[in-house]
């Protein structure tokens, strides 16, 4: 049995071996070209939030500058299915506040005409989720160039690189003509072919470059701030990432002081644990590794109780 | 139980004699994790992770029903279900389903040092094939539960990973692609299979509960191994398994449980993946499929295979090569003649084992990574080394090797044959089963 074994071992290297030189064969016959995408796409700025880090709050104060931003900018193309409006407490707004949010909010929940029966639309209620800015994905896709505008309930959580990627994307639209990444290499010189074809952006935190989304803040200025943060285009992305952040994890604060308290229990069950497992074991003179009285230190301990008890040798 | 001198059950109370007399439930515990059940004295930590992957189970199974109490199984409602209802407005929710997405990849960590204890000491070996087969068995269910309730919240990587696994299937002739359409209940992942992955996803864990009684009854028939792979001689060999092993495992299940809290509340998504908090859309491939970083060993042997050889086309050839990767555990027990069992004691299979465990961390890497020439090629030496590893070189190494000398006694290895002096003079201790005492 142990041959036939053998031998199927045998066939699954021999198809792997072959496996790898038809394939190193094809790589080095015709080495495949690389993409501009792969050249010239920028992984995500640093961003600091306040709610970064195992002891991570939120800026309750920047949340709502960054919700300010979602409803005057994003929420004109961009829906935030998993939110309610009754979510808004945890922004620090109250439910006076959140009614009147709601029922000022831009678009209207669909419901019924109770007297027809007919389809009809009402005010918001704190109840309900954020109505979406299209009543379905052809009417968005035909209002956005065929584009379809993602949802950002979990967009941070969604997408490699996080907040930082939301905020380099709404930063990172740049001309195309002339782009040189840090290294120096022009884009439109090494990939002629790469240029961004009409109704696309350039944008190189996007995946492939080319993003269907236009540059949404483009002056300083575009909201007014109540608290009278200086509304600049860093900081109107810094905000809404931060917002963001909150949208995709409401449970975040409650998730670091619950992990905290927990950590430390735990921590302080397994040091008492760890002690009463050593006085247990004491008895058992336990040496699980293979020491004995050959080991310098005993050897000197050894020595020292028989030159108390003057024993010779 | 095993051994003569494991302590039979006294009850200490007039109501556990009452009890035992009419359900002998007391004594079965006690002989089974009591002061009934000897264990060799010289355990080390790995030893540690079968009653974690326990306690693992235990955890997976509890989060796994209250979070089935909130779940939606339909593929409308399964990603806001999971994503709005049990993350947002269920008390705690965020906890059950951080703790249970976590609590699955910890489960996995440790099965993985498990299986790798039992491959470098030899628990395979006989007496103990049967614990090996069944704890296969565990690890064959742990992969089908794990891979059905990453289907459950329906989101990119939950749709796309159904689609490329029920595709392995597709792979065999003739039969493949209607059992295929059979196993799915359509020609591709929708309400029909999530229904179904549902129910078994809950099924399951039940049923590895059921194989996880049979690998530990297995198990104490023969009782437990040890890092020398010497067999227990006498009482000086053993310690009940209560006090010591409960406090053994009391507090490294504590040190483990806190790294699975760390991750669980200051990481949880870290050992996931982005796409799979985007809504499962059938018309949008993502860039890169990936399945969970448990999966990826095997994922790289199946994207290994490339080439059609013989009349066996490439797909197919990584569909059995990945299915073989783990059935060929099963022969093991054969595979290795050595009459040694821990790899301590055996120079040349120590370096193999070794390069066993480089092995598949490669291929981890490589099955995670998206694929460039050098990575896949990476790939397909590792995928071949291991397969000549169990099913060639480990029979050819067991064969010829000479292995070190082996300790008399588990005892002796523990106290050098000399337990008089095993403590510097003056402070030797009685212990139970001592003879020697202070001189």
């Amino acid at each position: 049995m142990r041959f036939i074994l053998g031998l199927i071992g045998a066939a699954f290297a021999l198809a792997l071996v072959c496996s790898l030189f038809s394939g190193l064969s094809t790589y080095f016959a015709n080495p495949p070209a690389s993409l501009a995408s792969d050249v010239f796409h920028k992984e995500p700025k640093e961003l600091h939030l306040a709610s970064d880090g195992p002891f991570g709050k939120f800026d309750k104060q920047q949340l709502q500058r960054g919700f300010q931003v979602y409803s005057e900018v994003c929420s004109a193309c961009h829906s935030l299915k998993l939110v309610s409006f009754r979510d808004l407490k945890g922004l620090g707004y109250n439910d006076a506040e959140i009614k009147k949010i709601a029922s000022d909010w831009k678009t209207q929940v669909p419901s019924i005409n109770p007297d027809t029966g007919e389809a009809a639309t009402r005010k918001a209620l704190p109840s309900d989720n954020f109505p979406p800015p299209f009543a379905n994905e052809v009417a968005a896709r035909a209002a956005n160039n065929n584009a379809l505008p993602p949802d950002l309930s979990l967009i941070t959580k969604a997408r490699e690189g996080g907040a930082a990627y939301v905020y380099s994307l709404l930063t990172g639209f740049t001309k195309q003509e002339g782009y040189k990444n840090e290294k120096g290499a022009e884009l439109l010189k090494e990939f002629p072919e790469a240029k961004t074809p009409p109704n696309l952006h350039f944008n190189p935190y996007f995946a492939n470059l080319n993003i269907a989304m236009p540059p949404p803040l483009t002056t300083d200025g575009q909201v007014t701030y109540a608290d009278g943060t200086k509304p600049t285009v860093d900081q109107m992305a810094k905000d809404v990432a931060a917002f963001l952040v909150w949208t995709a994890q409401p449970d975040l604060e409650n998730r670091h002081a619950a992990g905290l308290s927990i950590c430390i229990f735990l921590l302080i069950a397994t040091i008492l644990g760890y002690l009463a497992y050593q006085q247990i074991w004491h008895e058992a003179k336990r040496t699980v590794r293979i020491t004995g009285p050959l080991e310098p230190e005993n050897q000197a301990k050894t020595k020292r109780a028989k030159a108390k008890q003057n024993v010779a040798g | 139980m095993s051994f003569s001198w494991a302590k039979p059950y006294e009850p200490k109370s007039k109501f556990m004699q009452w009890l035992d007399e009419r359900l002998p439930l007391p004594r079965l515990v006690y002989g089974a994790v009591g002061g009934g059940y000897p264990v060799p004295r010289n355990l080390n930590i790995f030893w540690n992770f079968g009653v974690l992957a326990g306690i693992f189970l235990t955890i997976q199974i509890v989060t796994g029903i209250v979070l089935a109490m909130h779940y939606t199984g339909s593929t409308d409602g399964a990603f806001n279900s999971v994503n709005q209802l049990i993350m947002r407005d269920v008390n705690a929710g965020w906890l059950l389903r951080y703790a249970h997405m976590n609590g699955a990849s910890f489960f996995f960590i440790v099965t993985y040092i498990h299986i790798f204890r039992g491959l470098f000491y030899g628990s395979y070996k006989a007496p103990r094939e049967l614990v090996w087969m069944l704890g296969l068995v565990i690890y064959l269910l742990m992969m089908a539960t794990a891979f059905m309730g990453y289907v459950l919240p329906w989101g990119q990587m939950s749709y796309w990973g159904a689609q490329v696994i029920t595709g392995f299937f597709s792979a065999f002739p003739i039969v493949g692609e209607p059992l295929r359409i059979w196993l799915l209940g359509g020609y591709a992942p929708d309400q029909a299979a999530l229904t179904r992955f549902f129910s078994l996803h809950y099924l399951l864990p039940f049923v590895i509960a059921g194989v996880v009684i049979l690998h530990i009854w297995a198990l104490h028939i023969p009782g437990s191994g040890n890092p020398t792979g010497v067999d227990v001689k006498d009482e000086k060999d053993t310690l009940p398994f209560h006090p010591f092993y409960t406090a053994k495992d009391g507090w490294f299940a504590g040190a483990f449980v806190l790294l699975y809290c760390l991750v669980t509340f200051f990481a949880p998504n870290y050992l996931g993946h982005p796409d799979n908090y985007i809504p499962a859309n059938p018309l949008a491939t993502p860039a890169h499929i990936v399945p969970e970083w448990y999966f990826w060993p095997f994922y790289a042997i199946l994207r290994s295979c490339t080439f059609n050889l013989f009349w066996i086309d490439a797909k197919l050839w990584g569909v059995l090569a990945m299915f073989s990767s783990i059935l060929l555990l099963f022969f093991l027990p054969w595979l290795d003649k050595s009459p040694v069992r821990s790899g301590s004691y055996r120079p040349i299979f120590k370096r193999f084992f070794w390069l066993l465990v480089i092995d598949v961390l490669i291929l981890g890497y490589v099955g995670g990574a998206p694929i460039v020439w050098w990575r896949t090629a990476l790939g397909q030496v590792a995928a071949a080394y291991y397969f000549l590893h169990f099913l060639v070189i480990l029979p050819i190494v067991s064969a010829f090797e000479t292995p070190d000398p082996l300790p008399s006694s588990i005892s002796e290895s523990v106290l050098h044959g000399e337990a008089a002096e095993a403590a510097p003079l003056g402070q030797t201790k009685p212990r139970p089963g001592s003879v020697a005492t202070a001189g």
